[in-house]
């Protein structure tokens, strides 16, 4: 059995919901908001039972599907398929992880998007691009598709940014657009050298390529343009990811996005760059990435302390939460220059683990900013008295994301330094500081939100309230399952694993 | 020469210039002695109607063989067929913008000449894609010329239009003097102005002085004709000239006439100093064309920088596309430089992306400015309010110029880069230029997306759409998006029918 169109549908499917919206009038919120939250379940419903049928025993490689698309040149007579880009999608363990989750975010952040106060009709519209952009990402079986799905990213968020953000909206959409145009910038050149050289872009052709001696390339490439190709490649994802120094456009991003935008922000962009750093980088360049993994999980360390130690200081909770994610970011990079089984697989992991906690703590921070109008813990205080659920859960958020034993951030974290312990114990010591750290900032700013004395008093607070509950509930009830029950992620991404394991030699 | 002989050549090959020339005439004659009431909109559908039957005759050549009569000075190859499609496209474009074009203070009785002078203009420039003798070529280069000179001071009561007229004038007469006296280098060493046998006697010369005198004549010809092309070091005129031009002339200017400029560039160079073989360092010999590889890519270089760094600075729209359109210049100047196997492929694809792409921009361009007369940026503010499908219109333009894939834009760059970097030693350098100026370009280009969906509108009143205006944007649009998804529409087009210009010499 085959499921053609499967994964074409799957990452298509909200474009229904565009032609849809695009043929509502405006001022209709409450339909509009409707549609745009139906038009993200045929995604989430495809990508559950893409992930039921794994369980039940599906081979992954049956979802791909391949067409031909673009020939450039006119080598026909030498070999029909050289300079040819294909449209092709699939899927292995790891992007199925990687699309139910962007899958689950979408869905939720459009619910949190329904405290969005005006021009509904483009923010659900460009809301859905960006969602196809995201899920084509994680499917996109060669370079030239992936880079196209990503591009399609930048753009809704631009506009998502400059027109519904907060004041200084537009400074942060450029700087967005700056940075990451660099990033793509880079990145495309790489794969550029690549298709010209290789005439494929195709990954698993291009794994091959570049780790078998005397392959058939249209030009060779010597080992020190490998290198150069795959520092390229790690400045690029590392402007996604980001790795400190290049982390200050997310920032601002971060504190002046809608909440419900940098759910997806935080949750899934930002993943992509570890995404890209694992499926190309270690996947096409294994070699050379071996030998820049102490760089790697210097770096990460390095993020690590940097972003916990400025979370310490911040006033604005989104400030927080930023540079929490700097930090968390930084154990990816650990468990990635950690270079071993264990590593990776808390690198991989903690992708998924912050994905959720970082969707759920900024769409309380929507939740609160919707109430009080404020997201600085000067101004809040005492809002376990009036919205006691809320708070509850902001507590047990920080909780998972400080590596609380039973919820998904201890598992990755755990992984993570293990692996960088065997490899490098006096850089993994080192390390073990920012987690220190981060209970310390975690709690002085979630504490001071709930407990804390607040320089004005908020009445008639309303708790989470109706449709609010899906997003806590279900994003609390995945941070507990994968804290206690690792496996509905280990045992996916095991071949993953195994195939990045094979390439390092390890 | 006898009757005999001339009856005996292949007129039927040139018949789509005997079509524009014929209603070209035949235009100015209706002008003529048409009484003055009659609306002289209605010579502008004849030129129009011209256009089509002209196109319509040079698709039912394209299968046939490579002719050349007339002594070489008209030919009919592979080369001139693929070129004069884009043309010809690109004028029946204009035509429908011109028609539609109202200045505040009117066209009064020069609206008849506004038609036919961009029919002569454009028979030069199908004469120079056409011809494989210097005079021709030259003669084609000056009707384009001249015809431009006149329809940039079309608006005689409009100061602006007049110092662009005559800052034309006057750049123009430098610039083919220039160009003229490097011909005439090249005359000298040959002593024949057919460049078939021109590089039949280059191919065999052996004195090094002589290669130097070419050197010299290489760099005159050049720098003569980038004028053309508006590229670095002749750009300085296109601001001025564009801004003061009446719009659709700014388009044509922009448009075919570069195009013409980039068909005549590459057959003198390929043609003349191709051939001419240079003794270096190495142990073959290499062509002069070759040698010059670093000083035409210093040149393309420094145009990308001139004109994306110049247009951050603008506030007048057509300013703005003037440096826009240098810059193009640059990037399609890479392809030249680097000249390698998918050097025709690209330059053909970005000719044509580049039509629909600017042409489109122009014609909102047009429309909005037409009515105030003012060409200030905060024109487009609001657009998005005011005419949403002229705003997603102008935003498929502006992202398919800014190079974002989905549009043509981006295949075309996508091309060059692949020429740039296919071989040892790759163009990296040029390529980090292109890359960066590009991203640099977005601050410009997305500087008017902030206006159009950001900006409250200055002026709420309802855009008014003519016939004209509408085609071409709906054309262009379509064609953008279309040649961005499936490029190989044009690709293989280009591949089948032409014969990768095999018959370039022959």
């Amino acid at each position: 059995m085959t499921f053609s169109y499967f994964l074409t549908f799957l990452v298509f499917s909200p474009l229904l919901g565009i032609i849809v919206l695009a043929f509502m009038p405006r001022t209709n919120e409450k339909a509009i908001k409707l549609v745009g939250f139906l038009a993200t379940l045929p995604a989430l419903i495809l990508s559950l039972a893409a992930y039921n049928m794994y369980h039940t025993g599906t081979d992954l490689a049956e979802f791909t599907e391949r067409v031909r698309w673009i020939t450039f040149g006119d080598f026909g007579s030498v070999d029909e398929n050289l300079f040819t880009v294909f449209y092709e999608l699939g899927i292995d363990g790891f992007a199925l992880v990687m699309l139910v989750l962007t899958a689950v975010i979408s869905t939720l952040a459009a619910l949190a998007s329904f405290h969005i106060k005006k021009e509904w009709k483009g923010y659900y519209m460009l809301f859905l691009l960006l969602v196809i952009g995201m899920l084509g990402v994680f499917t996109a079986q060669n370079l030239i598709l992936f880079f196209i799905f990503f591009e399609v990213t930048l753009i809704p968020m631009f506009f998502l940014i400059g027109k519904w953000g907060f004041f200084e909206k537009e400074k942060a959409a450029y700087s967005f657009l700056i940075y990451n145009g660099l990033g793509s910038a880079i990145l495309l050149i790489v794969i550029v050298l690549l298709f010209a050289r290789t005439g494929t872009t195709n990954i698993d052709a291009l794994r091959f390529l570049m780790n078998t001696p005397d392959a058939p390339l249209v030009t060779p490439i010597s080992d020190s343009l490998k290198m150069g190709l795959l520092i390229a490649l790690l400045v690029a994802f590392g402007i996604k990811l980001p790795i400190f120094p290049l982390h200050s456009w997310m920032l601002r991003v971060h504190v002046e996005a809608p909440p419900s935008i940098v759910m997806l922000h935080s949750g899934i962009l930002l993943k992509i760059g570890a995404f890209g750093i694992i499926r190309f980088g270690m996947g096409i360049f294994p070699e050379q990435f071996t030998d820049l993994a102490f760089v790697l999980a210097a770096l990460g360390v390095v993020n690590l302390l940097y972003g916990a130690f400025l979370a310490f200081i911040q006033d604005d909770f989104k400030m927080v939460l930023a540079y929490s994610s700097i930090s968390h970011m930084g154990i990816v990079l650990i468990g990635l220059g950690a270079l071993n089984e264990a590593g990776i697989q808390g690198a991989i992991f903690q992708v998924v683990s912050h994905g959720l906690i970082s969707a759920l703590m900024f769409f309380l921070v929507g939740v609160m900013y919707e109430r009080t109008h404020t997201s600085h813990l000067s101004n809040l205080g005492g809002l376990a008295k009036g919205m006691p659920i809320a708070a509850g859960f902001l507590l047990a958020g920080a909780m998972a994301s400080l590596g609380l034993p039973g919820m998904s951030g201890f598992v990755s974290e755990f992984m993570a330094f293990l692996g960088l312990f065997r490899e490098w114990p006096i850089l993994a010591a080192v390390g073990t500081l920012g987690i220190i750290m981060t209970a310390v900032y975690l709690l002085r700013a979630v504490l001071a939100i709930t407990f804390g004395r607040a320089d004005r008093e908020f009445d008639g607070l309303t708790d989470i309230r109706t449709f609010e509950w899906a997003p806590v509930l279900v994003l609390m009830g995945l941070i507990v399952l994968i804290g206690v029950y690792p496996a509905v992620l280990s045992q996916p991404l095991q071949a993953t694993i195994e195939t990045i394991m094979l390439g390092i030699g390890g | 020469m006898d009757l005999e002989t001339l009856l005996s050549y292949e007129w039927g090959t040139m018949a789509p210039e005997f079509i524009i020339l014929g209603v070209a005439t035949a235009l100015s004659l209706l002008d003529l002695f048409m009484p003055k009431k009659v609306d002289r909109r209605i010579l502008g559908w004849l030129g129009f109607t011209g256009i089509l039957a002209a196109i319509v005759a040079l698709v039912s050549l394209i299968g046939h063989d490579t002719t050349s009569i007339l002594f070489d000075t008209f030919r009919l190859d592979g080369f001139a067929k693929a070129f004069k499609l884009i043309l010809l496209a690109g004028a029946a474009l204009v035509l429908l913008l011109a028609i539609d074009y109202e200045p505040k203070e009117g066209m009064k009785e020069y609206r008849g000449e506004f038609f036919y002078l961009f029919l002569t203009a454009l028979l030069g420039a199908m004469m120079m894609s056409s011809s494989g003798d210097l005079i021709t070529l030259f003669i084609g280069l000056e009707l384009l010329s001249l015809s431009s000179y006149i329809l940039a001071g079309m608006r005689k009561k409009n100061l602006q239009s007049n110092e662009s007229a005559m800052k034309y004038v006057i750049n123009g007469g430098i610039s083919t003097a220039i160009t003229l006296f490097g011909m005439s280098y090249v005359y000298g060493l040959t002593g024949t102005t057919n460049l078939k046998e021109m590089s039949l006697i280059l191919g065999n010369i052996a004195d090094p002085q002589h290669v130097y005198i070419l050197g010299l004549a290489f760099f005159l010809i050049f720098i003569g004709l980038s004028f053309k092309i508006a590229s670095a070091p002749f750009h300085m005129w296109a601001p001025d000239v564009y801004e003061g031009a009446p719009t659709p002339v700014t388009a044509f200017l922009s448009v075919v006439s570069k195009t013409a400029g980039f068909v005549i560039l590459l057959r003198l160079l390929l043609a003349i100093f191709a051939s001419v073989p240079v003794q270096g360092d190495g142990a073959e010999p290499l062509p002069l064309l070759l040698r010059m590889q670093d000083y035409l890519a210093f040149l393309a270089g420094a145009t990308m920088i001139i004109g994306n760094v110049i247009a951050l600075r603008q506030r007048n729209v057509k300013r703005l596309f003037a440096y826009s359109s240098i810059a193009h210049a640059g990037y399609i100047l890479v392809a030249l430089t680097t000249m390698s196997y998918f050097m025709f492929d690209a330059i053909w694809f970005y000719l044509l992306a580049y039509l629909f792409m600017n042409l489109g921009a122009f014609a909102i361009l047009q429309l909005i400015t037409s009515k105030t007369g003012s060409e200030d940026i905060g024109q487009f503010a609001g657009l998005y309010q005011r005419a949403p499908v002229l705003a997603v219109g102008m935003g498929i333009f502006i992202l398919s110029l800014a190079g974002i894939p989905g549009t043509a834009g981006f295949i075309g760059k996508l091309n060059i880069f692949m020429g740039a970097l296919i071989r040892e030693p790759a163009h990296f350098v040029l390529v980090g230029i292109m890359i960066v100026m590009t991203v640099v370009s977005y601050v410009y280009y997305f500087g008017l997306f902030t206006q159009m969906f950001f900006r409250p509108a200055a002026d709420d009143s309802k855009l008014k759409l003519s016939p004209g205006i509408t085609t071409v944007v709906v054309i262009c649009a379509a064609a953008t998006v279309l040649f961005g998804i499936m490029p190989n529409l044009a690709l293989d087009f280009f591949h089948q029918n032409f014969n990768g210009f095999s018959d370039f010499l022959q």
